[in-house]
């Protein structure tokens, strides 16, 4: 596993010196960095390009709501979180299946419907789901801690997946499905795999959500909830999960800075964004990974050029 | 009975408005093969041009309408120029997610402009109403349906006897043999993309006129429909697109009528996911062989 294990140490530190108002942000990019890596191992990793990833957090959201108004407490949430994210698994199978065949733009709409549908679902839920009015007054049990868990246990869910034999077959599909095909690789079982667990960890986003933000309605997650994770991840870069982490906190950053301006806020990520696609469509890490690997090299090569300097001089 | 007629009465109005925004996605596929997501934002941007026209400056219905048209033709040019030309040889994700960000972008100036509550058109037609046996049709829903069936037979004759029509089905068909044949494929797009804004913005200010209310974020639901409909009757064809937006109004207001008004833009999607795994190619689309 390749993180800066020290750098995640150190912030954990943190946690008693900011004020309620950051803490909120902290939790949003701690959740949105959970949906972003999630996506980008869909979307980055496996090229399937979808835009449904609001309905599988909204399921995990639901499911947590449910259990936790049951059982307040602790193990209401895990077993809220666990709940939510076997449903969303099963869910991304009936998302995945289908949608096997189609490419491109077809897949992302077909995404985009089933997400809508999952949305008109939660609506249309009677008394468990309460409609379009949402439900309320859940029991806020997450904070840093937990938050901080799930982002290392998300994070290092797709970093292990991506370096083993699994990951490799999903980036051979990426990168060329026919190809990939013939080389043997079943593209059946890895694009349901890659669906499945970004689902599932979509849907641990959506436990967080629920069990900070004491609210939940359908409308929260719409086909523009799902656009914000998308924009985090192709700035961070498509197929970077360091490239996500660092999206999510700078455009996390950036949201709250920019609060006052509502629409001028929405309208300058709009043009940054065509920007970005059209000068640097890979985002801004690419697909490169800042690992200790790279980071030991880079130091090693400085001193390497000193030496040589030495040598010649 | 009666009730069923009335619902057939009322699918058409809403599937002319949904043919003429079809139109517009499935020539735009057709031809740089991109779901323009913006393209559901020009109708809307239509519908506020319609309503500056009538209410700010007092138009009649006739030149609102043409003065609608000629904006949203100049947008949808300016679109394609600026952000989506450059992108013509990138990856497919990149070009959608450059659509969608000009689908936000429209959204939210509008909203920075004209604010995002609802504004209400004045009324410019007439409200006639007449009775066919116990069916109540307005003049407006005639009105309606008559301009979306003119306009439609006029692109009809436009893409088939036209030099530049033809242009456009061959670099439909294939952008460097046409080159090759002397077409300039940039022209011919920009044309496209026109012709398509244009239906929109004429949709956009002929919802705003039957519905009397517009928000900025009213074209993104019947955008996607739109482009349900269009994918139906199979995306790239122009028949296709008008038979398409007829019958999702119809199976939309059935199933609004009879099951139930919540569910139909789930059955609307689901609907989508039913062709795209059975006939992704739709009702009258060709099926394109993927070449390695």
């Amino acid at each position: 596993m390749c993180l800066a294990i020290y750098g995640i140490v150190a912030v954990l530190i943190q946690t008693g010196l900011l004020s309620s108002f950051y803490q909120i942000t902290l939790i949003n990019v701690c959740i949105n960095i959970v949906l972003a890596v999630s996506l980008n191992l869909i979307i980055g990793f496996t090229g399937q390009f979808s835009l449904g990833h609001a309905g599988f957090m909204s399921i995990g959201a639901y499911a947590t709501a449910i259990v936790l108004r049951m059982m307040p407490n602790m193990y209401g949430l895990l077993i809220g979180a666990i709940v939510g994210m076997i449903l969303a698994g099963v869910a991304s199978l009936a998302v995945a299946i289908p949608t096997l065949r189609l490419r491109g733009d077809y897949l992302a709409i077909a995404t985009l419907g089933f997400s809508e549908i999952i949305r008109i679902i939660m609506v249309n839920g009677g008394s468990l789901t309460n409609g379009a009015a949402g439900l309320s007054g859940i029991p806020k049990l997450n904070d840093w801690t937990i938050s901080f868990v799930a982002v290392v246990l998300a994070v290092t869910v797709v970093a292990n997946v991506i370096r083993s034999k699994a990951g490799r077959n999903c980036i051979a599909i990426r990168d060329d499905e026919i190809a990939a095909e013939d080389m043997g690789v079943n593209t059946t079982m890895y694009k349901t795999m890659a669906f499945a667990i970004g689902a599932m960890l979509a849907a641990l986003a959506g436990a967080m959500y629920a069990s900070y933000f004491y609210v939940i309605k359908p409308s929260t997650f719409n086909f523009n909830a799902s656009i914000n994770v998308l924009i985090i991840v192709v700035f961070g870069g498509i197929g970077s999960i360091t490239g996500s982490i660092i999206g999510s906190l700078v455009l996390g950053v950036l949201t709250t800075m920019l609060q006052d301006l509502a629409y001028l806020r929405m309208i300058v990520y709009a043009v940054v964004l065509i920007i970005i696609m059209i000068f640097r469509p890979q985002g801004l890490l690419g697909d490169r990974e800042f690992s200790m690997r790279t980071f030991k090299r880079w130091m090693t090569r400085r001193k390497g050029t000193a030496a040589d300097d030495k040598a010649e001089g | 009975m009666i009730q069923f007629l009335q619902q057939i009465v009322n699918s058409l109005s809403l599937g002319s408005v949904y043919v003429l925004v079809a139109l517009g996605y499935t020539m735009v596929y057709g031809i740089i093969h991109l779901i323009n997501f913006a393209h559901g934002d020009i109708y809307m941007v239509g519908a506020y041009l319609g309503y500056l026209c009538i209410v700010r400056f007092h138009m009649g219905f006739v030149p609102a309408l043409l003065c609608t048209m000629v904006g949203t033709m100049v947008l949808g040019v300016i679109i394609e120029r600026v952000a989506y030309k450059p992108l013509r040889n990138a990856s497919r994700i990149a070009a959608l997610i450059t659509a969608i960000a000009v689908s936000i972008l429209l959204e939210y100036v509008v909203m920075y402009f004209m604010g995002p509550d609802i504004k209400t058109y004045s009324a410019v037609l007439p409200s006639t109403i007449y009775h066919i046996g116990d069916v109540v049709v307005t003049f407006q829903q005639i009105l309606i349906f008559l301009i979306s069936i003119a306009l439609m037979i006029c692109l009809n004759l436009f893409v088939t006897r036209t030099k530049t029509g033809c242009a456009m089905r061959a670099v439909s068909a294939d952008a460097d043999a046409a080159r090759l044949m002397g077409i300039d494929v940039d022209r011919t797009i920009s044309i496209t993309f026109a012709l398509g804004s244009a239906l929109a913005g004429a949709a956009g200010i002929m919802v705003g006129i039957y519905y009397n209310t517009i928000n900025p974020l009213m074209g993104s639901t019947p955008g996607m429909k739109a482009f349900i409909a269009a994918v139906f009757g199979g995306v790239g064809s122009i028949p296709g697109a008008m038979i398409g937006g007829f019958v999702i109004a119809f199976i939309e207001t059935m199933v609004g009528g009879y099951i139930s008004s919540l569910l139909k833009d789930a059955v609307v999607y689901a609907l989508l996911i039913v062709i795209l795994i059975f006939k992704p190619s739709g009702l009258l689309g060709v099926n394109r062989r993927e070449k390695v």
